[in-house]
């Protein structure tokens, strides 16, 4: 008792300390096994490869110097073309659905549940349910053969569309959510008042609600570009060997190639990639904070709470 | 209030405290004598709060500064669980996942008063603010009206019979009839209980209905320390005239006229004024003067009483307040003046002012006050 | 709209009760794949993996996110730029990166890997998830409890535990709940830091998943769909409970 006094005591005279120790246990961790292991794969992706896996400790750039082999850089430009469609196309089907969840009042929590129950499912189980629909003998297929619309089964997975519609559907629910984060913020007052303005829907939309929502659109953008460009799963299950991205390449190369130092540099650009664009992210600060305001999201809440975080203006 | 020589509650010796280089309480120093009511008045960003919040325990005074004792103890160095202060916060504070009784007993449970003991102090706590803890000691706060809240902060604060308490601004949730029949209680209990109370407030009103004495803050110092009466009718600087009431200003040059009269010479004429004993006046430097509206009169030009001094004008605007009427006087030199007439009924004995009639307003040289001039 | 989020898995949860083992057309209702499902060693050993770290991925990370969100909302020190910086960079870096650097660096070391580096990954991308969480439930909750319950007695560590806690107990255990999902449904970072004989749920469902299409993937599918929904209306629940009380 006397001692834990004694400590309130010190801590009390030194505010600072309280929040190093209460921060070290997590930072130390991010540190050993976040941090580290990147600076380590970056000093791989530099070294020669070694005769069975692993790596030779000897400087070298070769790794990068063959990633701008056009064969690799193919695959980097169709990568990047992927995620930024990708992208696209969970804007323009997510926003529309984000602002019809963020206008209902009865049906909010449901339609919310509903939007967030896929993106709590195990995306391997999307994924499989993917392929469910688009194998040849699958549930689309065996449909229109049995309403003879067609007479053999179309060829519809391990294709482009397919990989695409994957990463689509598996990324969607990151769109919607920062996306009715902004929009659940927007006061019904505002669009009266533009409408007394005199703004007519188009105004009101393109002046108003589109401003207003930008920091949602820019969070959920980055939430699902990210992923798509450095996802493998979902080309590896709905494209086959046939539609290799970067992804693809990176994991094959610390599986069957076993040529960590290239895998390492291919990784390395990506994350160059990804740095880049948080950076340009990170310069919009209120889209920084839909980052976690739609993490709270994520976490389970489907009913609309008056005290969504959203509306403080400090950080964190 | 209590003029007997105890030894004080509370001493602050010339404490500052700073946030980020900048000084929100500025060298503050007073004292509280045992079951005084003592009010911190000021607006927002005064440091009222501040001050009250270095008595508490939550910020450090800046060190080497000056030295807070309570019951003559230093307590610069204890942490705010070691004072024995109670303290009822702004909006309440009660914790939400507890009941009641389990609030008031929050205090007693840490001070390890005997389980047996308890649920005796809680109801005698709860029956204190009059809150019947058969009906509402079961409830969570969330069941209860903002001033059942107060009432339950009031009585986890006050069943552990602490000498002092601080209250922040407590009132400041509560709709205007509420406010005033919580003030009256408040002042009651503070008088029953013979416990000191400290009070935060930027309500004038609030502070001279309760107080004992009100140190009134203006950016971080306290501009004037007194009973009401005293910061109301004698403001030593225009800061504390025109926070507490209204007042109407002028300024002039002074020259001395012995046995604390002075003679003003300003843009709106030659004025005479007595100094309150106590307040430094430069002769020949500019000095300003404060005059409350309910001092003044409205005359017709040619009426004025000579022993007063008078300034011409045009009435500008009459408004009609029921107890009281206002008329606004345009003055010839500008500016406005507002003077409080009594109303003597309006359909019997009507003023014999209309808007745009030529009069002057005027006061007696003791009916004003020669400011200090603010730093 | 639900065409497209839901239509897909409502297809795959009916057709798990399919007689056929082609999933073009209903053949009739049976229990079968569940059954098969719960003869497979590999589903059953993987699943008890996956709760295994899940569980302690899950305290751990939720102890350490919390306490992280405690000293970014409550504390000043110097270096927080950093520390959010350090934050933010594992929620947007791509799982593919964490994964293959986590096993350079435990190759490099020597780690042999198994559950244990599986864990400590989880933990890792997990901790962010918890902060994030935690730290939107502490910024709507202000000092002013503790402060009462200082006022009252109680020392930091008493109102710790006795407001603070109970105050922010929906956070944490959406927190958790968000960890223990990530946790438990990762694939990608699983599948670089786990040795042979360590397969989790996921890797082994991936792997049933490449090589054979049968009703018994639709069953296990099923059931984690279930389960998440399941999880995922008890959270709400929780949350709304506290919420009413608060």
């Amino acid at each position: 008792m006397n001692l834990r006094r004694r400590i309130l005591r010190w801590f009390g005279r030194h505010p600072g300390a309280t929040g190093y120790a209460l921060l070290s246990p997590a930072i130390g961790w991010l540190v050993l096994f976040f941090l580290v292991p990147i600076l380590v794969m970056l000093a791989y992706s530099a070294m020669r490869r070694g005769t069975y896996g692993g790596v030779e400790p000897t400087l070298t750039f070769e790794h990068y110097r063959r990633f701008f082999d056009p064969l690799y850089l193919a695959v980097l430009q169709r990568t990047l073309v992927w995620s930024a469609v990708t992208t696209v196309v969970c804007l323009l089907i997510g926003y529309p659905v984000a602002f019809v969840i963020a206008r209902a009042t009865r049906w909010r929590p449901l339609l919310l549940f509903l939007v967030v129950l896929p993106f709590w499912t195990s995306f391997l189980v999307r994924m499989f349910a993917m392929i469910f629909l688009l194998r040849d003998t699958g549930f689309i297929n065996g449909v229109l053969l049995r309403l003879g619309l067609i007479d053999e089964p179309l060829t519809l997975l391990y294709t482009r569309g397919a990989v695409l519609l994957g990463l689509v559907y598996g990324f969607l629910p990151l769109m919607i959510l920062p996306i009715y984060a902004s929009l659940e913020k927007l006061d019904d007052s505002l669009l009266e008042a533009a409408e007394v303005l005199g703004a007519r829907p188009v105004a009101r939309f393109a002046r108003v609600i589109w401003p207003l929502s930008l920091p949602g659109v820019v969070a959920g953008s980055l939430l699902v570009f990210i992923p798509a460009l450095g996802s493998f799963v979902t080309s590896d299950l709905l494209g086959g060997a046939k539609q290799v991205m970067i992804g693809n390449l990176i994991q094959n190369q610390f599986t069957v190639s076993r040529n960590w130092p290239f895998g390492s540099a291919a990784a390395f650009v990506v994350m160059a990639i990804v740095l880049v664009a948080v950076l340009l992210y990170l310069r919009r600060r209120d889209a920084r904070e839909l980052l976690g305001c739609s993490a709270r999201w994520l976490a389970g809440s489907s009913s609309s709470r008056p005290w969504c975080p959203c509306s403080s203006t400090r950080r964190w | 209030m209590t003029s007997a020589r105890l030894d004080p509650v509370v001493e602050f010796q010339s404490v500052s405290k700073s946030f980020d280089g900048k000084r929100a309480v500025d060298d503050v120093s007073f004292s509280i004598q045992p079951g005084e009511f003592f009010s911190l008045l000021g607006p927002s960003g005064c440091g009222k709060t501040t001050t009250l919040r270095l008595l508490a325990g939550f910020e450090p005074a800046d060190p080497g500064t000056g030295e807070i004792r309570i019951n003559g103890r230093r307590v610069n160095e204890e942490r705010p669980w070691e004072r024995g202060v109670g303290m009822v916060f702004q909006n309440y504070a009660l914790f939400p996942h507890l009941s009641v009784e389990r609030n008031v007993a929050f205090g007693l449970e840490q001070r390890r008063v005997p389980r047996a003991e308890i649920p005796d102090r809680v109801h005698r706590a709860l029956d204190l603010v009059r809150l019947d803890p058969r009906e509402f000691g079961r409830r969570a706060p969330s069941q209860l009206s903002g001033g059942q809240r107060q009432r339950v902060a009031l009585a986890r604060a006050l069943v552990l019979e602490p000498r002092l308490l601080l209250l922040d601004e407590p009132l400041g949730a509560l709709d205007l009839k509420l406010r005033k029949e919580m003030q009256l209680e408040l002042k009651s209990l503070n008088r029953a209980l013979g416990i000191t109370f400290v009070y935060v407030t930027h309500d004038q009103e609030e502070a001279l209905t309760m107080s004992d004495r009100i140190a009134v803050m203006d950016r971080g110092r306290i501009a004037q320390l007194g009973t009401p009466a005293d910061v109301y009718e004698n403001p030593r600087t225009a800061f504390v005239a025109s926070f507490i009431g209204e007042s109407n200003f002028f300024s002039g040059r002074s020259e001395a006229l012995g046995d604390r009269r002075w003679r003003i010479t300003s843009a709106h004429g030659v004025f005479e004024v007595v100094a309150e004993p106590g307040v430094r006046v430069a002769a020949g430097a500019e000095v300003g003067i404060a005059v409350r509206p309910e001092w003044m009169d409205v005359y017709p030009l040619d009426q004025t009483p000579p022993e007063e001094n008078a300034v011409p004008g045009t009435v500008q605007e009459i408004i009609y307040l029921g107890e009281t009427l206002h008329v606004l006087v345009a003055l010839d030199a500008g500016g406005t003046a507002k003077v409080a007439v009594r109303n003597e009924g309006q359909l019997i004995k009507p003023i014999p002012w209309t808007r745009g009639a030529r009069a002057a307003v005027a006061w007696l040289p003791e009916d004003c006050q020669v400011l200090e001039p603010s730093e | 709209m639900s065409l497209f989020l839901h239509a897909p898995l409502v297809t795959l949860i009916v057709f798990s009760f399919n007689d056929s083992r082609f999933s073009a057309s209903w053949t009739g209702f049976t229990l079968e794949w569940y059954r098969r499902m719960l003869e497979r060693n590999d589903i059953l050993e993987g699943l008890g993996r996956s709760l295994l770290v899940g569980a302690i991925a899950t305290v751990v990370a939720t102890t350490f996110g919390t306490l992280l969100a405690l000293a970014l909302a409550r504390h000043r020190f110097r270096g927080r730029r950093v520390v959010e910086s350090l934050l933010y960079l594992p929620l947007v870096t791509p799982e593919i990166i964490i994964g293959i650097s986590l096993l350079s660096l435990f190759v490099f070391l020597g780690v042999p890997l198994g559950l244990g580096t599986i864990t400590v990954a989880h933990v890792a991308f997990c901790v962010a998830f918890v902060t994030v969480v935690v730290g939107a439930r502490l910024r709507g909750m202000g000092r002013q409890l503790e402060e009462a319950a200082m006022m009252l007695g109680a020392d930091e560590w008493a109102a710790f535990w006795k407001v603070t806690v109970p105050q922010l107990m929906p956070g944490i255990v959406s927190g958790a709940l968000l960890a223990f999902t990530l946790s438990f449904d990762d694939y990608v970072i699983t599948s670089f830091v786990s040795g042979s004989g360590s397969s989790t749920l996921p890797l082994v469902v991936y792997g049933m998943v490449r090589r054979s299409i049968e009703p018994s993937i639709n069953a296990i599918s099923t059931v984690i769909v279930v389960a998440t929904s399941g999880l995922l209306l008890l959270a709400d629940r929780a949350g709304r409970s506290a919420g009413l009380r608060s």
